[in-house]
């Protein structure tokens, strides 16, 4: 099987486990937005927008480091915090099994 | 007072191309953005892109395909507003009567709404209270430097602007502090390593793995409390505070003008583009109907439509034929 968990917790602090593909080469945000968390994604995952803001809440350790766009954006988020990543930028894969996430950006 | 007959809110691709087909109907247009230039969404969030959807070019540089509009709608003559958010709409007997954050007055017969995802405004940080400190310590950009002399200052952010007026005002404040969330900057690197060097000099103080924690004074500012990525935390007194985190698009003012709106977007018949105003119309990344796309093809679409429609609302009395610019070239005014 080549799905995991990941834990997502939306603007109100509900917390829910869902169950990702990791074969489809989503990244978290299309898979956030397919499961209609109201994200914007202005930028359709260019790393320009910074509209799919999440913090990670658990397992920072088992992403890769962010590149030089994204860490261009998270530093023009005045709300980012040590953990912030950008959602368009996560592909899913087998290592994030049992990550959490927090939803940070601007709702829709 | 600005008198035009088309007042195009929003100077980005669809407003620019809105005063192309106004302009085939010899009707004028004033066009406001908050921006201090042209080209929406395209100028301020990807200029260097490509864009492989605009038909006849293959390929096309979002910032070329702004110039190429600029150049394009200038046998009109189109005036401009620009570094000014439109705040408000009044109904007069001929048409309406705009104001901008500055106190631009307009007065046109047709407003044109094209003002894509909102007003591109600063981000502001998360802190409890800010709203009340705007203008009493806080402050979104350096207006004029010098407010800042021998006072003791707080910028926070990571980018070019944050270091340039590090390096700027540190000749002329009493105590500047750099709050920065990284290690590392992603500035422009002459920039960044001046701002070490006077970190090392001690004219400055750089406060890196840190973030703005919490405000709070009386009245006026007073002091902020900082917060590193070892959940340390410490108070620092200050004048002023200055959060340059760049820009983000909000709605703002256009939700105050009677329109209806649904999710942030304004709802238009698909025949015209008007809203539920008479004599208002609203076009590209603004609207909704069923089945919207947001891309800038669909904008241009919107913008001949519109611009028909707004004709006859200005002459209801005029036939309208229909040319096409082969025939009849494009005649300026
Ligand atoms: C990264 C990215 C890539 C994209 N790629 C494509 C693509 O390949 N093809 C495509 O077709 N589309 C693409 N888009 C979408 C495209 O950019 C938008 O559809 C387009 O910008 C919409 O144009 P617009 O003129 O309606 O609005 P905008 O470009 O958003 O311009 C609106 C302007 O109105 C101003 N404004 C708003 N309210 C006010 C006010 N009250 N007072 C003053 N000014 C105001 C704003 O400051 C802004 O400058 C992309 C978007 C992004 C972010
Ligand atoms: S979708 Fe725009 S930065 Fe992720």
């Amino acid at each position: 099987m080549s799905d995991i968990k990941i834990k997502v917790q939306d603007y109100s602090g509900d917390v829910q486990e869902l169950e990702a593909p990791t074969d489809m080469g989503l990244s978290l945000m299309e898979f956030l937005k397919a499961n209609e968390y109201p994200i914007l994604a202005t930028c359709g995952g260019m790393a320009l927008c910074a509209t799919c803001h999440v913090i990670v809440e658990d397992g920072m350790d088992l992403l890769n480091d962010p590149g030089d766009q994204e860490m261009d954006q998270l530093d023009l988020l005045p709300n980012a915090e040590f953990n912030s990543r950008l959602a368009c930028q996560l592909r899913l894969n087998p290592d994030m099994d049992g990550m959490m996430v927090r939803l940070a950006a601007d709702e829709e | 007072m600005i008198q035009t007959d088309i007042c195009i809110i929003g100077a980005g691709p669809v407003g620019q191309f809105a005063v192309f087909e106004a302009g085939l109907l010899k009707l004028r247009c004033h066009l406001v953005d908050a921006l201090p230039q042209v080209g929406g969404q395209l100028s301020e969030i990807y200029p260097q892109k490509p864009i492989y959807d605009i038909p006849g070019y293959p390929t096309i540089k979002a910032q070329e395909l702004v110039d190429n509009l600029t150049e394009q709608i200038k046998p009109f003559n189109p005036t401009y507003t620009l570094g000014e958010r439109l705040d408000a709409v009044e109904k007069t007997a001929t048409g309406f009567n705009l104001r901008t954050s500055d106190g631009t007055e307009i007065d046109c017969k047709v407003v044109v709404i094209a003002g894509g995802l909102g007003c591109f405004e600063p981000r502001k940080p998360p802190l409890k209270e800010i709203a009340n400190f705007e203008g009493k310590g806080v402050s979104y950009m350096v207006k004029d430097p010098e407010l800042f002399r021998d006072k003791n200052v707080i910028l926070a952010g990571g980018g070019d602007s944050a270091l340039d007026w590090t390096i700027e005002l540190s000749k002329i404040a009493k105590k500047i502090t750099l709050v920065h969330r990284n290690e590392t900057f992603r500035g422009a690197p002459d920039s960044a390593d001046k701002v070490f060097e006077l970190a090392k000099e001690g004219k400055i103080n750089l406060l890196l793995k840190s973030n703005l924690e919490s405000i709070s004074g009386n009245g006026k500012l007073n002091s902020v409390k900082i917060k590193g990525a070892d959940k340390s935390e410490m108070e620092i007194e200050a004048d002023y505070l200055i959060p340059l985190f760049g820009l983000s698009p909000k709605l703002g003012p256009i939700a105050d003008w009677g329109l209806s709106i649904h999710k942030n977007q304004i709802e238009v018949n698909t025949t015209d583009y008007s809203t539920n105003v008479p004599g208002i119309y609203a076009i590209g990344d603004i609207n909704t109907y069923p089945g919207k796309l947001k891309l800038i093809l669909c904008g241009f679409h919107e913008a001949a439509l519109m611009a028909q429609s707004a004709f006859k609302h200005i002459y209801p009395e005029k036939h309208l034929s229909f040319k096409y610019t082969t025939v009849n070239g494009i005649e300026s005014f």
